[in-house]
């Protein structure tokens, strides 16, 4: 189940994000990912409690020591002010529209996978990637956050046991192991 | 509300927390206030490092963890007064906003100032446009202080490494970190070119220190907060400050005015985390706020001066970068930046030939930094998406086989790059936001082409298949990079220091001209920007304006 998105538009972020990373000859694409789920839960991010904006420290156990990615952290009031209207937009409120209206990630992805069309996930990849390029500025907000979703901490919901990471031969995050000097000056 | 204190700090970051450590050790007590948040310390045990900072892309740089988040912290920017009220509202040479301030996230680079850094008109004379003057202080009596600050934070070094290093009272604390592969190919080539890189004096343990681990290489510096502190700066500082028992940390903080009664401040007016106005009174003031917020506070405060807000300096950045398709040079392990070399900064017959062809008496660069590609993610954004995007992952052209050289070129102080206050722009408490007019002269345009051109020698020399010699601000002629934003986050001037109460803000002590008990301790007292990284220098001056204080001396 989708956190923020209805299935429709799920389901259209999942082929949209399909068309930028494919998986191709057992290396993982988005699907393999979650990069859709990703960017549903970024959108979504107030769903959680607390928010998921930043995932804990010091270490995410993939390298020893606790799982502390998990444990997200709390926002201050002027965070949640920040990421709120990010997401949702500044809605009219005044506390969001000091500098003036603020249009939302979430309206932006709604508008955005309308554009696309209601029958993007029944029509040939050629034809969905033809109307990705159709809008510029959603093509490059979505490519932004695919490659999040593909190569971030898997603690944000993609890059799923480190698929991304690995299509790609990188470590990902190495503390508290780190690298060896040699490892550093050597080729 | 009054301080039960002596002195009142404003800023957490290198140079509010260097004159906590000295003030304290004196057996002062200060407040110091800090805009945003804790991230560094342990809440509950505010003298041991917190645990909040980690490996991940997505929070450091795509979601502002450190600060400021540009949609309640905009900065407005333009090039010049003719285009407008602002050009581009958002993020401008944006520092973290947190506790411990540009410390968290700098890569850790940390040199000395030269000699002739403090007096360059002596050394040169003048340039057209600008105004290079001397400093009311030199390398001589800074230099003890250096050592002091080098000793608290912890610097990496060796010393004679560096040809034209000024002189030393004393060793580097500890030995260098592990050199980057990368860093070593790059100096051998820039060696053969007839240059002197050497190990960056960097504060990142090379061994344990002070109670903090040696740096395990993870390779999320530049930009990251260290997970395990091995970087000193101002940790050490801030966590000394607190183990004395007399400083109090107020974080969410954000002082909008210092109240002023005659020459004396009497205090300063905050709004607190729950968005709450409070004043506090305060016997001693002490800004440390960078060389942005810092004019910002004080024009807010109702300070007038001609030069307040003026002479803003950033670094002018040479970037140039060469691809070599059959390296992997992994810059992602180890410090961001392991070497640098200082040539550019050193007159000889060529640079001056340039500078006069270019119609100017002298020309200097900067500090030239070794370094390499970024992060995946960062990576992937410049990679085509698609079928072809994970090949080209693989073949890592960025992040594994580019190598790059940024100069972080001299700006001159010109009186025309300023500081003021937005006329529309606010941040989310309701204040007019700082607004940067800023754009390079003559002599930064002149430096960045003669020394970009040996930089791309360099670059070839060490094999690379293509370079491209580009900048930031970005200017027509390179046709890449052409953001007129600086990205430097190297802020210096605004507030300059010097004898004269009618060209300088502050006095040689940093204390305001026409304020009695008002201090600034940060890069905004420069006088010229050198071509070095302004921490060491900053965090040096506020020690001695410390020190200065409270009747010590550096030990």
């Amino acid at each position: 189940m989708p956190v923020w998105l209805n299935e429709q538009q799920y389901a259209a972020l999942r082929a949209a994000c399909r068309q930028m990373l494919p998986s191709d000859q057992g290396v993982a694409g988005a699907d393999e990912a979650g990069v859709a789920d990703y960017i549903d839960g970024f959108l979504g991010a107030f769903s959680f409690d607390p928010p998921r904006i930043w995932a804990g420290g010091p270490t995410s156990g993939r390298k020893g020591g606790d799982a502390g990615f998990a444990r997200f952290h709390r926002l201050s009031r002027l965070d949640e002010l920040a990421w709120r209207t990010r997401l949702e937009g500044s809605q009219g409120l005044a506390e969001r529209e000091f500098n003036g209206p603020v249009v939302g990630l979430q309206q932006r992805y709604r508008d955005g996978l309308a554009g696309l069309g209601e029958d993007f996930t029944d029509v040939d990849g050629k034809e969905q990637r033809r109307r990705l390029r159709a809008d510029e500025s959603f093509c490059v907000l979505l490519w932004e956050h695919c490659c999040e979703g593909m190569y971030g901490a898997p603690e944000y919901g993609g890059n799923r046991d480190g698929v991304g990471w690995a299509a790609i031969g990188y470590e990902g995050d190495v503390q508290p192991r780190g690298y060896s000097d040699a490892e550093v000056s050597e080729p | 509300m009054t301080a039960a204190a002596n002195a009142l700090i404003i800023g957490s970051g290198p140079g509010g927390a260097t004159a906590a450590e000295v003030l304290t050790r004196a057996g002062w007590s200060v407040v110091i206030m800090e805009k945003g948040r804790n991230h560094l310390l342990e809440p509950d045990d505010l003298t041991r490092p917190a645990g909040d900072y980690s490996n991940d892309e997505i929070k450091f740089i795509s979601r502002y963890f450190l600060g400021p988040d540009p949609l309640v912290e905009p900065r407005a920017f333009r090039r010049s007064a003719d285009e407008g009220e602002h050009a581009h509202v958002g993020e401008v040479n944006s520092i973290p906003t947190t506790v411990g301030g540009g410390g968290t996230h700098a890569d850790g680079k940390v040199p000395r100032f030269r000699e002739e850094d403090f007096w360059l008109h002596s050394a040169y004379g003048p340039q057209e446009d600008a105004h290079v003057d001397d400093w009311p202080v030199g390398y001589d009596e800074l230099e003890p202080y250096y050592a002091e600050v080098e000793r608290a934070i912890g610097v990496a070094g060796r010393e004679g490494a560096n040809p034209f290093a000024a002189w030393r009272s004393g060793p580097y604390p500890m030995p260098p970190g592990a050199p980057m592969y990368g860093a070593v190919l790059s100096s051998a080539a820039a060696e053969r070119v007839g240059l002197h890189p050497y190990e960056a004096p960097t504060a990142a343990n090379s061994v344990a220190y002070d109670g903090r681990p040696a740096c395990n290489n993870c390779g999320f510096c530049a930009f990251f907060g260290c997970p395990i502190h091995a970087k000193g700066d101002p940790v050490a500082l801030l966590t000394k400050a607190m183990a004395t028992g007399r400083a109090e940390l107020m974080p969410e903080s954000f002082v909008h005015r210092i109240v002023v009664e005659g020459r004396r401040a009497t205090g300063v007016e905050y709004v607190d985390a729950a968005g709450e106005t409070h004043t506090m009174e305060a016997e001693l003031v002490i800004v440390a706020g960078g060389a942005i917020e810092t004019p910002r506070l004080l024009l807010l405060s109702g300070l007038e001066h001609p030069a307040l807000g003026r002479h803003l300096m950033v670094h002018f950045q040479t970037i140039v970068v060469g691809h070599f398709p059959h390296l992997q040079l992994h810059p992602q392990r180890g410090r961001a930046v392991t070497h640098v070399h200082d040539d550019a900064m050193i007159q000889d017959e060529r640079s001056l030939a340039a500078a006069h062809d270019a119609g100017l008496p002298w020309m200097r660069g900067g500090m030239v930094e070794h370094s390499g590609g970024g992060l995946p993610i960062m990576e992937a954004w410049h990679s085509p998406w698609g079928r072809g995007h994970v090949q080209a992952m693989r073949d890592s052209n960025f992040r594994e086989r580019m190598w790059a050289f940024i100069m972080q070129g001299e700006d001159l102080p010109y009186e025309t790059n300023t500081v003021d206050l937005s006329p529309s722009v606010r941040d989310a408490r309701g204040f007019p936001v700082a607004r940067v007019t800023y754009q390079p002269g003559r002599h930064e345009l002149a430096a960045s082409k003669f020394h970009g051109k040996i930089l791309q020698q360099v670059l070839e020399e060490m094999g690379a298949e293509w370079v491209m010699h580009t900048s930031s601000p970005g200017v027509s002629y390179h046709g890449v990079g052409a953001t007129p934003v600086p990205e430097s986050r190297h802020v210096i001037g605004t507030a300059r220091m010097g004898d004269n109460p009618a060209t300088s803000v502050v006095d040689r002590w940093g204390r305001v001209h026409s304020l009695d008990n008002v201090v600034v301790a940060d890069s905004s007292v420069f006088v010229t920007a050198s071509g070095y990284g302004p921490t060491l220098t900053l965090v040096a001056l506020a020690s001695r304006a410390a020190h200065h204080l409270a009747g010590t001396k550096p030990g």
